[in-house]
């Protein structure tokens, strides 16, 4: 049986991408397999995780609970389009370094991506609306405390250690 | 696992999505916020050969208030129950439950009559509709019916909606001056399905005397549980400490909950009791335009 496809056209860190898929294709996988755009995670593929969470429209959803064909004419941000484009690393990324706020790295686009979101709403929050915020990604690295730290020095409320 | 293959429709009305679904029946599933859906498409316990997605269509109606009732349509996601300054002046329930539910990746694109229609029993806004008397309607290609939330809700993920067609709309009262509400739950980790929630709504009278009581109960057995006997001890009451805890112990009695591996069925009744005695004191100061 041939698959159903279709086309969609749709904006990836600001450039206009146009691809023939399958309808059944998942956005977490059309990023990875189609845009080869591996920095989008999949961890759980049923929206517990966090691993996967890109922006659409500005708005951090699991990419796992979307199909690509819904972003048609919608704009995707993913964790490529943080750094510059000579690869020098934003506010954020730069804190997570600093404070140790990532190990294996597998769920840290995720949580770049809802920091990113969360910040632009709140740039000044306090250790439990962090915590509220990061409720919905799962790390079984870093215990969580240099990732609430490394928002914290990305936001100018607390001074990085100098390093040893 | 993948999602089995499925023809992908777009309607861009509500007439146009209804016809699609009785043209395919049973076969065609509706795609609203997709986040009880396509867990289970990747799961494949579901493999709908017709997926109507909604989120084109422009004649939904934007949440609004209209004689007395807040009407929520299909588009309505989560997040605008959070977010929208009309919806929490309207029927603060409703937010406050809300923040309990899931994560902010899935309230962004979750809906509330697509969690409704979907059923769980441990889904904390079944049990806010049943506490708020909510009126749920069902359209299809041909006709359209209300339902009362009580009648709605019949067994694990099933409703009253035939299989052509959508839950469309759900109506809520406006929350009156002298109607207090309030909802509690106790789960593992914040996100989680609750192990037992309540939501209350309570009217009294000039008297401070009750007038209307509504306590409904998620995780509480095969749908959500309008506790009524229990509601009815505290009916005619003050609202004083002995009708509370008499009125949470017919509740612990009144539930059917199934038990699981987080709480025991012994363990999710001493939960129910114990959040009626919690939330009717702070429902009630709400009614008297308190500050719990």
């Amino acid at each position: 049986m041939t698959e159903p496809r279709a086309r969609i056209t749709t904006k990836v860190n600001g450039s206009e991408e146009s691809r023939e898929i399958d309808t059944r294709l998942l956005l977490s996988d059309f990023l990875r397999h189609h845009l080869k755009l591996t920095g989008t995670h999949v961890g759980c593929e049923h929206g517990v995780c966090g691993a996967c969470t890109v922006l659409v429209d500005g708005l951090p959803v699991r990419s796992c609970l979307m199909f690509a064909v819904q972003t048609h004419g919608r704009e995707i941000a993913t964790v490529e389009g943080l750094a510059a484009p000579d690869g020098e690393l934003n506010t954020l990324q730069a804190a997570f370094r600093t404070a140790h706020g990532l190990q294996c790295g597998y769920c840290t686009p995720g949580i770049l991506m809802t920091l990113t979101a969360f910040l632009a709403e709140n740039p000044r929050p306090d250790e439990a609306e962090i915590r509220d915020a990061l409720s919905g990604n799962l790390c079984r690295c870093t215990g969580y405390q240099n990732i609430v730290d490394a928002v914290l020095i990305a936001t100018g409320q607390l001074t990085p250690e100098p390093a040893s | 696992m993948k999602p089995a293959p499925f023809t992908y429709i777009a309607p861009h009305s509500l007439a146009e999505a209804l016809a699609a679904k009785a043209e395919h029946g049973d076969d065609a599933m509706f795609l609203a916020g997709g986040q009880s859906l396509v867990p289970a498409m990747n799961f494949r316990l579901a493999e709908p050969a017709a997926l109507i997605d909604l989120n084109a269509i422009t004649d939904i109606d934007a949440p609004r208030v209209e004689a007395g009732a807040l009407r929520l349509g299909a588009l309505t996601r989560h997040r605008d129950l959070q977010y929208d300054p009309a919806i929490a002046a309207a029927n603060p329930l409703l937010g406050e439950a809300i923040l309990h539910v899931a994560h902010p990746q899935i309230r962004n694109r979750g809906t509330l009559c697509g969690n409704l229609a979907h059923a769980d029993p441990a889904s904390e806004m079944p049990a806010v509709m049943l506490a708020l008397d909510a009126r749920l309607r069902l359209a299809s290609h041909t006709s359209e019916r209300w339902v009362a939330a009580q009648d709605f809700f019949e067994g694990i993920y099933t409703t009253a909606c035939s299989d052509d067609e959508m839950l469309v709309e759900v109506a809520v009262p406006v929350t009156a001056p002298g109607t207090g509400t309030c909802f509690l739950e106790e789960a593992r980790r914040p996100g989680d399905y609750p192990m037992m929630g309540v939501a209350v709504s309570l009217t009294l009278d000039t008297d401070g005397r009750c007038t209307n009581a509504r306590l409904a109960y998620c995780s509480a057995g095969e749908t959500p549980v309008l506790a009524t006997a229990a509601a009815d001890l505290l009916v005619g009451t003050d609202l004083a400490e002995d009708a509370v805890a008499a009125a949470a112990e017919q509740a612990r009695h009144e539930i059917e909950p199934m038990g699981s591996v987080h709480a025991s069925v012994g363990f999710q009744r001493h939960l129910a009791a114990v959040l009626t005695q919690r939330a009717v004191p702070v429902a009630r100061m709400r009614a008297l335009g308190e500050t719990p």
